[in-house]
């Protein structure tokens, strides 16, 4: 079978013990920044994208993938100790983990959320050894008007499906498309957005702006709100679970999985909406629906592992058509391009070796994941007594760095300044940072679509929707455009329906 | 006049408040409960719960003992809050709370305890664990 001893080449390439210990690392890494409220996997990878051009590619992405399995996992501990969510994918984790951690459950909480993971990340990865293959072949009979139009789909459907104003997403995401667009025209040679500065001809590189969104922003929001009444963290011992947390927790896995995967692999994807509905349907199914509120271990179990399963399924779009979902995917893909590498469906065969070695050391950043948390987690808990004032000093030192490393300018260093400035303002205003990312890695990708179909169509717009798949992707893009207004117009015939979840659950986090 | 004690909730601490209660009853002075964070950490478990001051209260109040308990989070350490509270206050007497510290360990986190000892200018009583 093809796709099976492509997967155990890959196993052989991830596993040489250099390969390994990068895994480890990032596992690691990966953990502890999901752990801490406010940061992130896209926002280590960002920060560590310079550092690792001295590596090889297939070893950095194998370290990348360690990060964002480990960040996924580590949302969860905080979540449950702490009830502040590490990760907005673990906002629903809160409700029903902190109930379960009050109550002295802590240590079943954190082995369901710790298993639940790994069970639905080791399935979800397979699915994505299994789908991606299919997707690519699907993909490469696609023209130019049908990647524009699923990239449109792609950029609209994230923009306006997560998070909670369209307003906001859209400011976001209009943002992100102008820094893109920074630099001399592909086709024309024109300047565009230079103001006759010579240095920005080249454009923005994306390594200066995603770190400067994430990091740069990140570090001044927090100084500006450095002091706040600090809390107690749930003491807790080795996470295990009895016989009856087992019984209770291997259905909402099996079900969280079937919701996060398939949410993951759409464009419109992200694990927020799996999460929640994972949450909602073991509520209904639970053979004890009076503990719901009060620390159920199937509302621990299905959310968690809904968004690790959410997490492998981000990743068929990103390696199969070069369409990424979520912040740590879209980091990755600019990570993917600055290797030299060319994201798309070509990528299964032109660079074979590491995506399957990349999809092979998810798995074992999986099983490392499990073996190395269990035993650790009291560990991670102690990490949230760090004083916020030197983990940013940290921070902020790597993202200089990293910044200045790239071009070795220190013109980087105003943008990375000017645009981290802009972060900040983006947090204060409560703008995404998801969409500016997305528009900042896919803009210059759509415009070449884009650009490539009007040249074949002669510059008659007809060209756009010229192939039926553009069609259907088109109108799908209509129907998610209309749906809050035709939502509108329902609860007017239909008013005094409560939201299922508080407004302001709580997610303190950007950078997913 | 007052007297200022310097509370974190372990052994140390509880050791300090017993004694102050001690101080405060033989003089029947005002008893001033510091317990105070940076607030630069997401949890510090030497800032109390509510449920802890809450606590505190009910123990001095069943002593009829008169009472302030400030939770001060303005980004100074413990040691100046103290001997902030101790000068506003004009106290008569701080009592803190020692524990055994490494020399390393000293010397890069510094000590509370002896900061308070060489700069207050009151009496200050420093009590061990029992």
């Amino acid at each position: 079978m093809d796709v099976w001893s492509s997967l155990m080449d890959g196993f052989a390439t991830a596993l040489t013990p250099l390969n390994f210990m990068y895994a480890v690392i990032g596992v690691i890494l990966g953990t502890a920044v999901g752990v801490l409220p406010g940061l992130g996997p896209a926002m280590t990878v960002a920060l560590l994208l310079p550092v690792t051009y001295a590596l090889e590619p297939t070893s950095a992405f194998i370290m990348f993938a360690g990060i964002y399995y480990g960040g996924m996992y580590g949302g969860s501990t905080t979540s449950i100790l702490l009830n502040t969510p590490g990760e907005s994918s673990s906002v629903v984790t809160a409700i029903e983990g902190n109930k379960m951690a009050k109550a002295g459950r802590a240590a079943q909480a954190l082995a369901t959320a710790a298993i639940g993971s790994f069970v639905a990340g080791t399935i979800g990865t397979a699915l994505l050894a299994v789908c991606a293959p299919i997707v690519v072949k699907f993909a490469v009979s696609l023209g130019a008007p049908s990647y524009f139009a699923i990239m449109i789909l792609a950029l609209l459907a994230v923009t306006a499906v997560l998070g909670s104003s369209r307003l906001r997403g859209f400011a976001s995401l209009g943002l992100g498309l102008a820094i893109g667009l920074v630099g001399i025209d592909s086709v024309t040679g024109q300047r565009r957005l230079t103001f006759g500065q010579p240095l920005l001809a080249d454009g923005l590189d994306i390594v200066v702006v995603a770190v400067a969104i994430f990091a740069v922003g990140e570090a001044l929001w927090v100084a500006a709100h450095l002091r706040r009444t600090p809390l107690h963290a749930i003491p807790v011992g080795q996470p295990w679970m009895g016989k009856s947390d087992w019984k209770r927790s291997w259905k909402p896995w099996l079900r969280g999985t079937a919701f996060g995967f398939p949410f993951g692999a759409l464009p419109a994807g992200g694990a927020e909406i799996p999460t929640f509905l994972s949450y909602v349907t073991e509520k209904r199914l639970s053979k004890h629906p009076e503990e719901f509120g009060k620390g159920a271990i199937e509302g621990v179990a299905g959310p968690e592992a809904a968004n690790n399963a959410a997490a492998a399924g981000t990743l068929t779009p990103m390696l199969a058509l070069g369409l990424p979902t979520n912040a740590t995917a879209a980091v990755m893909l600019a990570a993917f391009t600055s290797y030299g590498i060319q994201p798309g469906p070509q990528l299964f065969s032109s660079q074979g070796p590491l995506v399957w070695a990349l999809i092979a050391s998810l798995f074992i950043g999986n099983f490392l994941l499990l073996i190395i948390n269990l035993p650790l987690a009291p560990l991670w808990a102690k990490l949230l007594q760090l004083p916020r004032p030197y983990l940013y000093a940290g921070i902020l030192f790597f993202a200089t760095l990293g910044a200045y490393s790239v071009n070795l300018q220190a013109f980087d260093l105003m943008i990375l300044l000017v645009l981290g400035a802009l972060g900040f303002m983006m947090r204060r205003f409560g703008l995404p940072v998801l969409p500016l990312i997305l528009g900042v890695i896919l803009g210059p990708r759509i415009e070449g679509q884009l650009r490539k179909t009007l040249q074949l169509s002669a510059g008659d717009p007809a060209g756009l929707w010229s192939e039926p798949i553009a069609v259907v992707v088109y109108i799908i893009v209509a129907i998610i455009l209309a749906w809050p207004f035709a939502l509108k117009l329902i609860k007017r015939n239909r008013p005094g329906k409560k939201p299922l979840l508080p407004a302001n659950s709580g997610a303190a986090d950007y950078s997913d | 006049m007052t007297i200022v004690v310097g509370y974190v909730p372990t052994p140390e601490g509880e050791a300090a408040l017993t004694q102050a209660i001690a101080e405060a009853r033989k003089t029947d002075t005002t008893l001033l409960v510091i317990n105070s964070s940076k607030g630069d950490a997401l949890v510090d478990n030497r800032y109390a719960q509510d449920s802890e001051i809450q606590s505190i209260e009910d123990r001095l109040a069943t002593q009829g003992i008169k009472h302030v308990i400030k939770q001060p989070v303005r980004g100074h350490d413990a040691a100046a809050e103290v001997l902030d509270a101790a000068e506003e206050h004009n106290a008569e007497l701080i009592v803190i709370g020692l524990r055994r510290r490494t020399p390393v360990g000293k010397l890069i986190m510094g000590s509370v305890s002896q900061r308070i000892l060489l700069e207050a200018d009151c009496p200050v009583l420093a009590v061990k664990a029992g």
